[in-house]
């Protein structure tokens, strides 16, 4: 089998790692090597967290192993490279489900931490972090801390979040949620204009555990569907048991451009969707898992996804941010909206925070794209907004130290033989 | 729920393949050198599933040692469905060009110790009249290659014992399967770099478990190893013994 691309996952030009290490014992040592070393989990970030140019990566997908579960309470405790895929089919069909889970189920535990991320659900569940109950975090001194919110509780902070900068997370208990069976209620209501969005989210956060909402950015107004789901008894007549598609090879350019995108958008926008429908849980949450190497579609230059947050209120930057995207002639695939709720996360460097989130892709079509980026950072700079690491492979240091206040306390965490291309870019 | 013997649990194709058996609710009795590594793939396959997982610490190039373990994995299982012989090394070819004990360590560890094993557990199956032993050897034991002969030689060796294992076994219903994995991506070969044939473990252990339900006799896996090895084995001895392989 081919190794994995040490690519990211928006496939963006880097210098590759000049070494790999596989780690498969959570109970060995880390390997001697000269120079900085960084987790490696799934590579499902897109930007440069998970890079470490010219030093050397620490795959942990070796670490797989569940550890012990609890049926009575749902806690489980497992290596930091089990997949959050592999979670759910061992769990699914006992009853219980992640607390959060990201847009894709092909991350691992050690990763949904290092970057804390977040899902449809912020709004009722907070971030991932929250759901964790201790971890061991492994140093390059080789000493080894169980780190829980009462226990080495500051370094606990500052790993959740913290990029994997702090050292290798060998194991972790988190706490699953019991689920009455596989399927989703999805209610879907089109809207057009920002104002009808707020107005039907405030309504659908107060009685749905999930809502999430795709628009199109492209239409002369800001249009899109709204989606709220809870866990259902129903089956879910689904494609879960199709066996994933997979995306062979990568163009020499990119697949996505204006003609295709608008049309992708009108369809998309168009196509008929029931107000009220039960599906299986794998098209809910993880609508792109379906086709494997989907991000190869952006061809040999790679894509960026730009994902920002603005503190609700100065929620009416986002209409500028839209303006600027459709006036620079850049559009996006389907464009993802949510708002945040204002459950804190322990992380020091967490990017969630009480507002509306919103993620676009953008092929890399060189300095144009990167300046229409430069321009974007200003509006949400300035409405005291900030971007998520996991995404990022260009924001300035300055706007990264400027957004995340916190830096300063996380920053004494940091080991000192772990790095990466991000960490290299914006924390000096 | 089949009650299942695995020695060489350690190894990356056994963990893949006791992980399927778990999933399904098997009773499994893991055998290995390492007791820290054992105990972890327990607590794994526990957490998937097993109806009850055993641990057993032995090397198997210790002869006088297995009487032990089968006795232990006798009372843990209460019984045997299904052995699974995985163990094995990848020597070191040319330092056991250079050294008689060397190559014969290796060929202990790929090939006499399994035929110690495989003997008492035919004896054990012949009298049940029932079960399955399936071992893994390698497509490396179809034919002697300049580059890795020591353990090709163990591994035919291990092939051509089984084979007339199953040809005596086949009459009292004792079902013996030979597995012959092409390359797979594990710390065995770690330091290979990987190209298009290369197959990951879990496939491999799809198809060992596979093979023992349908009770297969040979197995190449992936399959299209059937194919690859009869070319090699059909190149005339004159021209295959220039070639560098
Ligand atoms: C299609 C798609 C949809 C997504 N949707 C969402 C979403 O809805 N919400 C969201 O929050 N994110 C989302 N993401 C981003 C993704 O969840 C994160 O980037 C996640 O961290 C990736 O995990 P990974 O295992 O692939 O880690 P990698 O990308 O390989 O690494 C991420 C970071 O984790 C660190 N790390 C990994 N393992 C360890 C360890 N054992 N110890 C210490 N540090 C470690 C790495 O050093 C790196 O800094 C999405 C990504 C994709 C591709
Ligand atoms: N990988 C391939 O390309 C490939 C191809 C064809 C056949 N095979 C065969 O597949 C089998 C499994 O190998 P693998 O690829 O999964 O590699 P692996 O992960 O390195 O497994 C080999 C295992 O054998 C164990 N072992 C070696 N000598 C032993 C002994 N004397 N007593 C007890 N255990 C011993 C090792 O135990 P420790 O953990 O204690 O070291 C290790 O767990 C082997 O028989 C191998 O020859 C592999």
């Amino acid at each position: 089998m081919p190794r994995p691309p040490l690519a990211s996952w928006g496939q963006l030009p880097a210098v590759p790692a000049a070494h790999e290490r596989w780690l498969s014992d959570r109970a060995a040592p880390l390997p001697a090597v000269a120079g900085s070393v960084l987790a490696y989990g799934n590579g499902r970030s897109y930007g440069d967290v998970g890079l470490n140019s010219g030093a050397t990566l620490l795959h942990t997908r070796g670490m797989d192993r569940f550890i012990a579960f609890d049926e009575a309470t749902g806690v489980l405790t497992c290596e930091a490279g089990v997949l959050l895929a592999e979670i759910l089919d061992v769990f699914v069909p006992r009853g219980w489900f992640l607390p959060v889970t990201p847009g894709t189920r092909f991350v691992t535990v050690g990763g949904a931490i290092a970057n804390d991320v977040h899902s449809k659900n912020h709004h009722r569940a907070g971030s991932f972090g929250g759901h964790v109950r201790r971890f061991e975090l492994l140093r390059s001194d080789g000493s080894r801390r169980v780190c829980a919110p009462g226990e080495n509780a500051e370094w606990f902070a500052a790993t959740i979040g913290g990029l994997g900068l702090t050292g290798l997370i060998t194991w972790v208990e988190l706490s699953l949620k019991p689920i009455s069976g596989v399927g989703i209620t999805v209610a879907s209501t089109r809207f057009t204009g920002l104002d009808e969005f707020f107005a039907v989210n405030t309504e659908a956060e107060a009685r749905h555990e999930y809502t999430v909402a795709w628009i199109d950015c492209l239409a002369p107004t800001v249009r899109g569907i709204f989606m709220a789901g809870d866990h259902s008894a129903g089956q879910g007549q689904a494609a879960a048991a199709r066996k994933a598609l997979n995306f062979p090879l990568t163009p020499p350019f990119s697949l996505v451009n204006g003609l295709t995108l608008r049309a992708f958008n009108q369809a998309y926008y168009n196509r008929p969707v029931p107000a009220m429908s039960v599906v299986h849980y794998a098209p809910f949450f993880y609508p792109l898992d379906g086709i494997l190497h989907w991000n190869r579609l952006y061809g040999r230059q790679g894509f960026y996804q730009y994902q920002f947050v603005l503190p609700m209120a100065a929620r009416a930057a986002l209409a500028d941010v839209l303006r600027s995207i459709s006036t620079s002639g850049q559009g996006s695939f389907l464009a993802v909206l949510k708002t945040f709720g204002d459950l804190s996360s322990p992380g020091l460097l967490s990017f969630p925070m009480p507002g509306v989130t919103l993620a676009l892709d953008f092929p890399n079509r060189g300095a144009p794209t990167r300046a229409l980026f430069d321009r974007l950072d200003a509006i949400v700079g300035e409405a005291g907004g900030r971007l998520y690491p996991a995404k990022d492979a260009r924001m300035s240091g300055e706007f990264f130290r400027r957004s995340y206040p916190r830096l300063n306390e996380f920053l004494p965490f940091v080991d000192a033989k772990f790095s990466s291309d991000f960490a290299r870019r914006v924390l000096l | 729920m089949q009650k299942i013997l695995i020695i060489g649990a350690t190894s990356a194709i056994a963990e893949a393949t006791a992980r399927l058996w778990a999933a399904r609710g098997d009773a499994l009795f893991l055998v290995g050198r390492r007791a820290d590594r054992l105990q972890a793939i327990a607590a794994d396959l526990c957490v998937r599933g097993a109806a009850s997982v055993g641990c057993h610490t032995m090397d198997a190039c210790d002869g006088a040692a297995h009487a032990a373990m089968f006795e232990a994995a006798h009372s843990a299982l209460g019984g045997l469905d299904v052995a699974f012989i995985a163990h094995g090394t990848l020597p070191d070819q040319k330092a056991c060009e250079a050294s008689v004990e060397q190559t014969l360590r290796e060929i202990d560890s790929n090939g006499l110790s399994v035929i110690v094993l495989a003997t008492r557990l035919a004896n054990t199956f012949e009298k049940q009249g029932h079960g399955s032993l399936a071992v893994i050897s390698s497509v490396a034991g179809e034919r002697g290659r300049q580059s890795n002969y020591v353990y090709g030689a163990a591994k035919g060796l291990v092939s051509l014992f089984l084979q007339g294992l199953r040809n005596r076994l086949a009459k009292r219903g004792v079902h013996v399967l030979t597995i012959k994995p092409g390359f797979v991506d594990t710390p065995m070969t770690a330091e290979f770099s990987k190209g298009a044939l290369w197959a990951k473990p879990e496939t491999i252990a799809r198809g060992i478990v596979h093979a023992i339900d349908r009770r297969r006799d040979e197995v190449y896996l992936p399959g299209f190893w059937w194919l690859i090895m009869a070319l090699i084995r059909h190149i005339p001895e004159r021209v295959f013994k220039r070639l560098s392989l």
